[in-house]
């Protein structure tokens, strides 16, 4: 079972969380613009790395905001959680990689 | 090859099992081959033998980094049936299913293929209109499949809790008679032999570390044991193709998950099916040496550990326990994981890709053991003839772009 540290709550078991998959997908600023392929891009490939990920979590169980988590996909653990942009706090690396401000969750 | 046969067994037994040989050679890379197939599970395994026999292509490698069928092929609950809900998806696994019945003849070789039947129950009112939508769409496709109302579940699963006062009552199942189980070692056994009798050579401890593309051309691979030059690549490498993929510049839409089963300790014959639920989510049948061998859902994570999360076996545990009452005191003797390849719509890719001579066969997930033979079949086609064969032709990475995707993700009741 993986301990996630949750921003504002702190450590918590992974029952508590739902998993809301790769982060920093921003949904296109204007979709018709779009390739059929870079739709299909945006909709359905991801980079499925082994090694690092970063992917969104969310506390459903908990406060229920969303937050990033930077994870190991072979050994599981977890390098770090931080804040997403636009939510309160900020990232801590002021790198981007989390959803927009208020564009809510993704599935 | 060594032909198997009852006497063969009868002689070697009397020669107190001295003189078996070795099933398959084990041999070195060459320099280069006609194709170059990269995993040595099941899908691997059976491309280069219907490459081999059905289109002439003999000077063919089967890559694995590890030893054959030590995969997904190895991991799996063993479960095989055909009746999917959409055309596409119920004719390709059919042609799988077709397969398997002949299977132990063509390869000789016991893949022990048991057709005891599956049941998929059904616990709510949509449920079971999901049921008879799925086996009026499997009738008319030409595949075998029935619904059974809660008395006659319990007539042939005496063990199972039908009452009404169930958290999750029987309403009825589908049932397809032709479905079943076989032994997963024994198919990744079988095609290695009768692959290497038509003069495949299976290379294990072999990893694929790089793939040589020019002008969008795939030219060869690198491997652990040396390059290999090759102009027709198939991968198939389950749970690790968007690693292959990334070697060739490809993305794909697909994620690698966490998939977990486990056996029980053997207990005498109480189960001569298999029986699965979508809505408890849990999978069981019981094996020939008596264990009862069950199988969980994916972790929600990315994760290439083969291994999962404590919460997901609970809940498969608690499925069966619903389900079956009396095995609550069954006791688990081992659990392991594979790492399953999910596709956005629950169905595979067997396609060619944006690189010419560069073939993938993955996004099978849950649910690919069923589809072996089959999978082998169609994916040894679009190799040998660079197009692929009409039952693989929807199953294209252009229907992510065109939209045509296979949605069989409820409709097929639990992934498997
Ligand atoms: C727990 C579990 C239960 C399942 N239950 C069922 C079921 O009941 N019914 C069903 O139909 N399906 C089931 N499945 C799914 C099924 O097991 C798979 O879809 C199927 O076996 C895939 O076969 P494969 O040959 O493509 O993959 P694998 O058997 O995984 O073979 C891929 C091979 O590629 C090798 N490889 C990877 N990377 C490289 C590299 N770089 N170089 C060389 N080799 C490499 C691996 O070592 C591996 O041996 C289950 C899966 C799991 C994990
Ligand atoms: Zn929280």
């Amino acid at each position: 079972m993986l301990l996630i540290e949750c921003p504002w709550c702190g450590p918590r078991a992974e029952t508590e969380f739902s998993y809301g998959g790769e982060a920093g997908i921003f949904r296109p600023a204007d979709p018709h613009a779009l390739s059929d392929a870079e739709w299909a891009d945006y909709l359905f490939y991801r980079s499925n790395p082994r090694g690092t990920h970063r992917e969104l979590w969310n506390h459903a169980q908990g406060c229920r905001r969303w937050f990033g988590v930077e994870r190991d996909t072979v050994s599981y653990r977890i390098k770090r959680t931080y804040c997403l942009s636009g939510a309160s706090g900020g990232q801590p690396d002021g790198s981007a990689g989390g959803l927009e401000a208020g564009s809510g969750k993704r599935r | 090859m060594k032909h198997y046969s009852a006497l063969g067994l009868l002689r070697n037994a009397l020669g107190r099992n001295r003189r078996w040989t070795p099933a398959w050679r084990s041999a070195g890379p060459k320099k280069s081959y006609d194709a170059v197939i990269v995993g040595g599970g099941g899908h691997g395994l059976a491309t280069a033998y219907y490459l081999a026999r059905d289109h002439g292509l003999r000077n063919v490698a089967v890559l694995e980094k590890g030893w054959i069928g030590g995969g997904n092929t190895g991991r799996n609950t063993c479960i095989v049936r055909s009746n999917y809900l959409w055309t596409e998806a119920s004719l390709l696994y059919e042609k799988s299913l077709k397969l398997w019945e002949g299977l132990s003849r063509d390869l000789n070789f016991n893949v022990m293929f048991s057709q005891r039947g599956v049941y998929n129950l059904g616990h709510s009112l949509q449920d079971l209109r999901d049921i008879e939508r799925r086996v009026n769409a499997n009738r008319l496709n030409g595949i075998d499949a029935e619904v059974v109302g809660p008395a006659k579940i319990k007539k042939a699963i005496p063990c199972i809790n039908t009452s009404p006062g169930a958290r999750y009552p029987i309403l009825g199942a589908s049932l397809q008679r032709r479905g079943g189980v076989a032994r997963h070692d024994a198919v990744a056994w079988g095609f290695a032999r009768a692959a290497d009798a038509l003069g495949v050579d299976i290379i294990e401890q072999c990893e694929v570390t790089g793939i040589e593309v020019r002008a969008g051309r795939a030219l060869g691979v690198a491997t652990t044991r040396g390059a290999i030059s090759s102009e027709r690549i198939g991968v198939a490498v389950a749970g690790n193709a968007g690693v292959l993929a990334k070697m060739a510049g490809l993305r794909l839409p697909v994620e690698s998950h966490p998939l977990q089963a486990f056996v029980s300790e053997p207990v005498r014959p109480v189960l001569n099916t298999v029986v699965m639920s979508g809505a408890v989510h849990g999978y069981i049948s019981q094996s020939d040496k008596g264990e009862l061998v069950v199988g969980a859902g994916i972790d929600a994570y990315n994760g290439y550990g083969q291994r999962g999360s404590f919460p997901v076996i609970e809940q498969a545990m608690q499925a069966v326990i619903e389900l079956f009452p009396a095995f609550s005191r069954v006791r688990m003797l081992r659990l392991w994981g594979g790492i399953v390849d999910i596709c956005p719509d629950a169905c595979p890719i067997v396609s060619k890709t944006p690189v010419e001579g560069l073939y993938f066969n993955c996004g099978w997930g849950t649910g690919g053991f069923k589809a072996t033979p089959g999978a082998g079949w169609v994916f040894a086609h679009t190799l040998a003839c660079d197009r692929p064969h009409e039952l693989n032709a929807p199953f294209s990475l252009e229907r992510f772009s065109s939209g045509a995707l296979i949605d069989e993700h409820g409709a097929a009741a639990v992934a498997h």
